[in-house]
């Protein structure tokens, strides 16, 4: 059973063993609107924590989608190049955006769980 | 008598029920004609022009070119010369302009296109003149470009000038390779930092990061100014520039700019200043009297060269004494009698001026300096402070007139140039949006004003009416945004929400258009 | 004063209703000591008649392609003919005086030329897709090694040393300030380059040119898969885009990206512009093209039209990380150019290539024969480089003496090249008669006699 943490920049990311499975989540799906193109990176890449993993366009706003933690991308959801509007349906689950292979597992101890991050979402609005 | 038996009604009584929107068997609806692709009216073998024989000494393709002949169709649609006047008076009735009505989009500058500058640019001695011929056979082209480039240096107080910049976008990037250059010069390597205020124009970061500067953002006021107390604490031996637009994007003259200028300079960078909205400033104030080192113009908004549904523009640079050195080639030489066009850096040899590169093949957009010079020379001196003022005028106009029906970005009390924002706050909670209301006001017969920028307000609506549009048209225009703020008030929101009606086509889906791109019309 | 509509008692009126008794009132955020009273060496307004006769007298100085005796001027800008159904419909009021197409239920007028022109771009050249225009085709060409960079993540670009001199030097400012690395090759004036050899695993883009600057054709299939084998990318500009009636288009050859100066068709020479430059790439590339793109859509009642699209690639939106700084394309050009194809259709193009070769040809025949006159290039389309027994620079300067502009001296773009001292470019277009082609064989044989 993985256990899914959380960013103030709106990413999730659900920790089974060393892998990290990250995504945006359905709040900042919301606030963006209709998600026309997901920039992913390529397999191989290292992200260090906090760094540009990819970048996810409405049609009036690019964002991009920081490494909650650092790590190895190992897997990239190629459904979502075909499909862009999967973010808008199933942010938190079919929507993921990379696997990582974790490369620092103390740096999750800085991310929310799921009350605190609605919390956090309650107190931002 | 003799009885005319054939009269016909030349009253149109009443219509017995109404048609309502049953649609027409042609799909066209009056004057509004559905006009089908080119691709889908033309053919491969039908041709609009009549052109000579080929002599009879030419050889086929094969022979000529060999592996390099065209064998293949290329598939491009011709039509008959009547057939394209038909295509594109067509299309050309779905598109609003200045010459149908009011335009006013801030920071766009959509004034009257005087139709002079059209004649002047097409007289043969200007249009049919190549950028290569001798210089001793273009003496007049080098003349007009003299001629330009002595208004633009006196209205703005500056020493140089590179008139090649294609736009303003262009001639942003001109200016700040010169200065990136002035510091290479000088061997000031380690300056790689550009300020920025956070209220600027996206052209602003995205040049300053092509010419491989960092970007350091100066927190700007709610009017979106600068002061000279975040600059100085913005500034190191790390900067070598800021970019400035004065007056900025939401209408306001930067008010310390003679102080953030000085700062700038005594911290050894270099002050840019967008001139995207120099029409507001044209005859009343020259940068170079402010402590610009840099700006560009936008011929097509100042001097009113014409937009033509989204260029060609044109954005010469003016430089100051500490930066006129830098200037690319090509650049005017004063020589005698005549000037001279410098085309090489090679040709000024080593001394005083260190031409940094060239920005684009030729000289520049010389069909625009022809056009911006027939309306400068038209309005003189006096008329382009006269149309400074009249557009500033017209801003506040509006501005006093709309206060007390829409939200004021900056408050009642605050003063705008050539051009007055609004936010969205007296939309709060009506269900009309930013939006919504741009639509309703294309069903009025206006094209809507800038929305959604510039960034530093929520929900902007940027208002720049110019000084083209006379008080009747100005009072016309406040009248019906009253109306339709008097609609929003009384919740009748589904003129807006479901605006635009009357237009060609409704409102467009732009998620659809981003997700699956098509791009081009293809052969099923 | 004629353009500005308001009378002295309108202006009375609106600064009452503003609460200011004076317009500097209104500008009180400028330094009382900056405003100016008045601007001493200027003019003051004038009338249509006097502007006319002022400008009118400026463009009698020059020499126009018309009044010439003959004109064979090339090198990236050519004199052809554009149908007078051209500027008349560009000069109507809703294509001229219409801005940037924002706002699309009331700009599918422009939009959908914009569609249509991205189309024609995209045949012509031979490539997927094409966006709505750029300044023109120098500044395209340093937009697409821009491009090749952001593509392949690597950072060199190899230039062919018959690249037009001009879209070299603006690839090589561009390169300097962006801080990308460039190899320079030397002209080949014979044609027969090397460039395979040097494209290694940093190389992001190979730039050819053809026909190339000194008007010779190349094949570059051979090129473009050299270039993909170490995964980069070959740009092929093309400056006179009428030759893509008669020749194969670069996207036959394999190229990634072709730009191209589209002046020849729709636009004047302008003594240098405004020109429309023409960008056109593979689909899986789009979200890399700088550039303004339209695209296909339906609108609220399901019926087919068209909108600006992808502009999240823009500078008004991406900031720093915009793919380019770009804002305007080239609209009203791109609108003649598509107007001018429109009208020749496929079969009107090829046959005005057709006549561009034939003349081209029939020229360079007549030129070759004079004594001190060497014909360089063995296969061009409309324009071929001659050496002569002097240099050209000269040569070309006596000849205008006697109305006859006889072309480029290679020079003038090649400063301190000494190869390139004798060496004179010479264009034919389909407005080249007979009799002036005599004029120039005439004249330059007497000049080298």
């Amino acid at each position: 059973m993985s256990q899914i943490y959380y960013t103030t920049d709106h990413e999730w990311i659900a920790v089974d063993g060393d892998t990290g499975t990250i995504g945006i989540t359905d709040h900042a799906q919301k606030q963006l609107g209709d998600i026309v193109f997901v920039e992913l990176p390529e397999k191989g890449l290292e992200v260090a924590k906090g760094e540009e993993a990819c970048v996810v366009e409405s049609v009036k706003a690019a964002s991009e989608v920081y490494a909650p933690v650092s790590g190895e991308v190992i897997e990239t959801n190629d459904a979502l190049a075909e499909n862009s509007a999967l973010v808008n349906e199933d942010a938190e689950g079919a929507a993921w955006f990379v696997k990582i292979q974790l490369t620092n597992r103390s740096e999750l101890d800085d991310l929310m769980d799921k009350a605190a991050y609605d919390a956090f979402v309650e107190n931002e609005g | 008598m003799s009885m005319n038996r054939q009269g016909r009604k030349t009253q149109p009584g009443t219509p017995e029920e109404s048609l309502g929107d049953q649609p027409t068997h042609s799909g066209n609806r009056g004057l509004l004609i559905e006009e089908p692709l080119l691709f889908e009216l033309g053919d491969t073998q039908t041709t609009g022009v009549d052109l000579p024989d080929l002599p009879e000494s030419a050889h086929d393709n094969e022979t000529r070119f060999g592996d390099l002949a065209r064998r293949e169709p290329i598939g491009l649609a011709g039509l008959s010369e009547p057939e394209t006047l038909r295509h594109y008076v067509r299309l050309s009735q779905k598109n609003y302009s200045i010459d149908t009505g009011i335009y006013p989009l801030g920071s766009c500058t959509m004034k009257h296109n005087p139709r002079l500058n059209e004649n002047m640019a097409r007289l043969p001695g200007f249009m049919d003149i190549h950028p290569l011929q001798p210089q001793s056979t273009v003496r007049g082209a080098i003349e007009l470009m003299d001629e330009l480039a002595h208004w633009l240096l006196e209205l703005t107080n500056m020493k140089a000038i590179a008139l090649s910049p294609k736009a303003g976008a262009h001639g942003e990037l001109c200016g700040m390779m010169a200065i990136k250059a002035a510091h290479e010069h000088a061997g000031h390597d380690q300056r790689n930092i550009v300020l920025v205020p956070d209220s600027a124009h996206g052209t602003n970061p995205a040049t300053a990061a092509l010419v491989g500067y960092r970007v350091r953002s100066v927190p700007a006021q709610k009017d979106g100014t600068v002061t000279a107390q975040s600059v100085k604490e913005a500034l190191g031996d790390d900067v070598a520039a800021i970019m400035l637009t004065n007056p900025n994007t939401g209408g306001v003259f930067e008010r310390e700019i003679v102080e953030i200028a000085e700062l700038i300079h005594e911290a050894g960078a270099f002050f840019y200043c967008d001139g995207a909205n120099f029409n507001a400033i044209a005859g009343k104030v020259r940068p170079g009297d402010l402590g610009v080192d840099a700006m560009h113009f936008n011929l097509h908004k100042t001097f009113s060269t014409p937009h033509g549904g989204g260029g060609p523009g044109s954005g010469p640079v003016v430089l100051s004494e500490r930066l006129a050195a830098f200037a690319p080639v090509p650049f005017l030489l004063h020589d005698g009698e005549d000037s001279r066009l410098i085309e090489n850096a090679g040709d000024v040899g080593a001394g005083k001026l260190h031409p940094f590169g060239r920005m684009t093949a030729f000289h520049g957009q010389f069909g625009m300096f022809t056009r911006a010079m027939s309306y400068m020379m038209s309005h003189g001196a006096d008329g382009l402070r006269q149309a400074s003022e009249d557009a500033v005028l017209n801003a506040n106009y509006i501005r006093a007139s709309l206060s007390e029906h829409m939200s004021l970005a900056f408050g009642e009390d605050h003063i705008c140039m050539h051009e007055v924002l609004f936010d969205d706050e007296f939309l709060r909670d009506t269900g009309v949006t930013t939006l919504d209301l741009a639509k309703a006001m294309i069903d009025e017969g206006f094209h809507p004003m800038t929305v959604y920028f510039p960034l530093i307000v929520h929900g902007a609506m940027l208002i720049e009416p110019t000084e083209s549009e006379s008080k009747a048209s100005l009072d016309q225009f406040i009248e019906v945004m009253i109306a339709l703020t008097r609609d929003i008030r009384e919740g009748r929101s589904e003129v807006f929400t479901a605006a635009p009606r009357f237009t060609p086509r409704r409102r467009l889906d732009e998620t659809g258009a981003a997700r699956k791109p098509v791009l081009r019309w293809s052969p099923e | 004063m004629r353009y500005l509509p308001l009378s002295k008692q309108d202006r009375r009126d609106m600064l009452a209703k503003v609460g200011v008794e004076h317009i500097d009132e209104l500008f009180a955020d400028v330094p009382k000591d900056k405003l100016l009273s008045d601007l001493p060496e200027l003019p003051l307004h004038a009338g249509e008649m006097e502007v006319e006769q002022r400008l009118s007298r400026m463009a009698a100085r020059n020499l126009s392609a018309g009044e010439a005796r003959g004109f064979f001027v090339g090198a990236g800008a050519y004199w052809h003919h554009v149908p007078a159904t051209v500027d008349h419909l560009i000069r109507r009021s809703e294509f001229l005086t219409a801005y940037t197409p924002y706002q699309p239920e009331i700009s599918q007028g422009t939009l959908q030329v914009l569609f249509e022109f991205q189309t024609q771009v995209a045949l012509l050249t031979g490539m997927e897709v094409a966006n709505a225009s750029m300044y023109d085709g120098s500044t395209a060409t340093a937009e697409a090694v821009l491009m090749a960079r952001r593509v392949t993540r690597r950072n060199k670009a190899i230039l062919s040393g018959n690249l037009h001199p001009h879209y070299r030097d603006v690839v090589q400012n561009m390169a300097h300030f962006s801080g990308g690395d460039l190899v320079l090759c030397d002209p080949a004036f014979d044609g027969a380059e090397e460039l395979a050899a040097q494209i290694d695993d940093e190389t992001a883009c190979v730039v050819v040119q053809t026909p190339d600057f000194f008007g010779h054709l190349h094949e570059y299939s051979e090129l473009a898969k050299a270039a993909h084998d170490k995964k980069a990318l070959l740009i092929v500009v093309v400056t006179e885009i009428v030759s893509l009636g008669a020749l194969k288009s670069p996207g036959e050859m394999g190229a990634d990206i072709v730009v191209c100066e589209g002046q020849s068709l729709g636009c004047g020479l302008d003594f240098g512009g405004p020109y429309v430059g023409l960008f056109a790439t593979r689909q899986k590339y789009i979200r890399q093209m700088p550039g303004r793109l339209c695209g296909r859509t339906v609108d609220a009642d399901g019926k087919s039209g068209f909108v600006l699209t992808l502009s999240t690639r823009e500078q008004h939106i991406r900031r720093e990380k915009a793919t380019s700084n770009i804002c305007t394309n080239s609209g009203l050009m791109a609108l003649a150019f598509s107007i001018h194809l429109t009208l020749l259709g496929e079969k009107g193009l090829r046959h005005l290539a057709d006549l561009n070769h034939a003349n081209a040809a029939r020229l360079a025949e007549k030129l070759a024969d004079i004594k001190g006159v060497e014909l360089l290039t063995r296969r061009f389309f409309n324009e071929f480089t001659l050496k002569l027994s002097r240099p050209a620079g000269a040569v070309v300067d006596v000849l205008a003496e006697h109305k006859i502009l006889a072309g480029v001296p290679v020079s003038r773009l090649l400063p301190g090249e000494k190869e390139a001292e004798n060496l004179l470019l010479v264009a034919a277009t389909e407005r080249v008669s007979e009799r002036q082609m005599d004029q120039l064989a005439r004249a330059l044989k007497e000049e080298l006699a």
